[in-house]
């Protein structure tokens, strides 16, 4: 899950990290308002969606006064911004933060994750701040510079004199430096943080750290225990069918074919996708019910399918471990009937309980093509799309 | 002969009197796995349709002479029910379990290191010895004794490739699912190696998907190491370029991770490549 630039500083803030005052605001008079309260000459009037590349796409503007404050809260406030990570769709702007300015000194690059591999906190850091950090790593990638933090031990003050030194920053910083990478370390750990990613790091004028943007990503499975992090999910942000399918307990991934696939487990779900395509089709969707799936997750998949007037053909192919096939079976005559498919729906059942499951299929007396193999199943629902 | 398990494997279930659990201890029992106990916190003295309860895995162990784990727990409390079972000193632990968070998967690594107990999984469907022994979630009928060995991250396609196999004729020394989590136990290369050294397997078919570079390592070990014939299959060929994590993470994994670099490396291996997730069986065939 990913939180806003504004939630990811509340969070900071909490940990004593070094932030510039800010205001979050919904409308061009608070932003307005928010100006004055910050105290700054300028104030720098920044658009709250979840993607990167918000600067480039408009998304970020400065302002010297009160009313350009609002001016340029008013161009931010309701545009669809398209940056390279929200797709061609873009993303709306419903809110703004707007955040004091500063003196920036130096550009810095600065973030935690998990590196599974090495099974250790990553720390990576880059004197290419403010740019698009894959770039850098493909263009430079010397210019990428990593500790790795066991998770036993925790951060060593040498892993922080080690950045400092390739980083280029003067001795003097190095108790700050410390500070800084030691409190964003125990945040991560805290909070089941994903990602921690700032980006620019500001040294200032002044010769003091600023955080100046940033983002974090909580580990989802870890929501259960970090109720005030689960409060802050933005629904406005995901997409309304990637929202439901995740209130389903369903992995759905659109993608801009017209064959709609319901599959148990990923690599499968995958492998389902490889298939149509084989055949010629294009899958309109990644869909994994998941394990335990139950009739109404079944039914409620078929929903989401089925509300994307693109799909011309469903495919449900099943191979039955946990999940029974008489229970997918029920489930997709109820949703059938329930619903009313008009598009041809090949099902494939294989697994536990397969005879079951093909029986109720047979005997609920809908037009369902029953297919045996996989590439059997991909063949009919491509031929029946005619595609 | 196989690996890992057989007839002989004394199993305990980890959270056997949940709904999957109790659903799948059934199934293993009635497969003819020796599922000799279960553990629950203050369940110590009941039993589960005549499996006995304890309360923890160094009791189940000591009461019966199990070596072998397999965990149903719900997420919040595998990561303790893994090391419950490290601890308590077993050969092998099964995590079906699907969700932990991640650093709990550090923290069990952490304490896995110098001990001798082999994972599998998290999030993976177990592993089974056809005729003798299944541990964890996959349909036993599909199986048949042989000498294909099968290794897999996915659940499901591991079915589906086993399912093709048996269609065929031919049947499976053991089959192993080291499951879909990046930071999992068991991985490609310990299972290749516990094929190569398995006079009864004579190839293998190994199974994976788009994501990390364990099957590029992987491939980098047959080359150097496995003389047996080998049939790969990635899954998400047609997968669009995922959905961003995050800025850093692209650059951990260096633009790697396409089902096309892992084909290549396979290939370059000596690997048989089976592009179709339906012509998996069909290659293997041709290779024997």
């Amino acid at each position: 899950m990913n939180l806003h630039e504004y939630q990811s500083k509340q969070l900071m803030s909490r940990y004593g990290l070094p932030l510039l005052k800010g205001r979050l605001c919904y409308t061009p008079g608070e932003a307005e308002a928010a100006y004055d309260s910050l105290g700054t000459p300028v104030v720098v009037v920044k658009a709250q969606v979840h993607a990167g590349g918000r600067g480039k796409a408009g998304g970020v503007k400065l302002a010297k006064s009160a009313e350009e404050a609002r001016q340029v809260a008013e161009k931010i406030l309701g545009m669809t911004l398209v940056t390279p990570q929200t797709g061609a769709q873009g993303k709306l702007v419903r809110k703004v933060y707007a955040e004091a300015g500063c003196n920036i000194g130096k550009e810095f690059y600065l973030s935690l994750l998990v590196d599974r591999a090495r099974r250790c906190i990553a720390i990576i850091a880059s004197t290419e701040g403010g740019m698009e950090i894959e770039k850098v790593a493909h263009d430079t990638p010397d210019k990428i510079l990593k500790v790795f933090v066991d998770p036993r031990t925790g951060l060593q003050s040498f892993q922080s004199m080690q950045l400092l030194q390739k980083l280029g920053l003067e001795l003097s910083k190095s108790t700050a430096f410390y500070e800084l990478l030691s409190r964003l370390y125990l945040m991560f750990m805290e909070n089941d943080l994903a990602l921690i990613e700032i980006n620019p790091l500001v040294l200032t004028k002044e010769g003091s750290f600023v955080i100046l943007d940033a983002k974090c990503a909580v580990d989802d499975n870890a929501l259960f225990r970090r109720p005030h992090l689960r409060e802050l999910m933005d629904y406005d942000e995901q997409d309304p069918k990637d929202l439901r399918a995740s209130k389903a307990g369903l992995s759905y991934v659109a993608l801009d074919g017209n064959i709609g696939c319901m599959v148990n487990g990923a690599g499968l779900a995958m492998a389902t996708m490889d298939i149509i395509k084989m055949f010629g089709g294009n899958p309109a969707n990644f869909l994994d019910v998941g394990g335990g799936a139950s009739k109404e997750t079944v039914t409620e998949a078929f929903k989401i399918l089925l509300s994307d007037d693109q799909v011309k053909g469903i495919l449900v192919n099943i191979f039955g471990g946990i999940m029974k096939c008489d229970v997918i079976a029920s489930g997709v005559v109820e949703a059938a009937r329930e619903l009313g498919v008009k598009v041809p729906l090949v099902v494939r059942l294989q697994g536990t309980n397969v005879d079951l499951g093909k029986k109720i299929l047979a005997e609920s007396g809908l037009k369902i093509i029953p297919a045996d193999t996989m590439d059997d199943a991909a063949r009919k629902v491509v031929n029946a799309v005619g595609a | 002969m196989s690996v890992l398990v057989n007839k002989d494997t004394k199993i305990i279930t980890q959270g056997m009197t949940g709904k999957t659990g109790s659903f799948h201890t059934r199934a293993c029992r009635e497969y003819g796995s020796k599922m000799v106990a279960g553990v629950g916190p203050g369940k110590a003295g009941q039993n589960f349709e005549g499996i006995p309860l304890y309360n923890t895995v160094e009791d189940a162990k000591q009461a019966t002479g199990a070596t072998v784990s397999v965990i149903y727990v719900p997420p919040p409390f595998a990561a303790d029910a893994i090391m419950e079972a490290v601890d308590a000193d077993l050969d092998f632990v099964v995590c079906i379990t699907e969700g932990i968070p991640v650093l709990d998967m550090l923290r069990v690594k952490s304490f896995m290191e110098g001990r001798r107990t082999r994972l599998l999984g998290p999030n993976c469907p177990g592993i089974i010895t056809p005729g003798e022994c299944k541990i964890g979630i996959m349909p036993g009928h599909i199986h048949k004794p042989g000498r294909v060995g099968v290794v897999s991250r996915s659940g499901t396609l591991t079915y589906e490739a086993v399912f093709q196999l048996t269609e065929l004729g031919i049947g499976q020394s053991t089959c192993i699912g080291i499951g879909g989590d990046p930071l999992n136990g068991t991985n490609f290369i310990d299972c290749l190696s516990l094929f190569k050294d398995d006079p009864k397997t004579d190839a293998i078919v190994m199974i994976g998907e788009i994501g990390g570079s364990a099957e590029e390592e992987a491939a980098d070990w047959i080359k150097a190491h496995l003389k047996k014939p080998v049939v790969g299959f990635i899954g998400g060929a047609t997968a669009p370029p995922g959905r961003r994590m995050g800025h850093a993470g692209a650059i951990i994994s260096g633009g790697s991770g396409t089902a096309e670099a892992k084909y290549e490396a396979l290939q370059k291996a000596g690997v048989t490549i089976s592009r179709s997730p339906a012509e998996i069986g069909k290659h293997l065939k041709e290779l024997l």
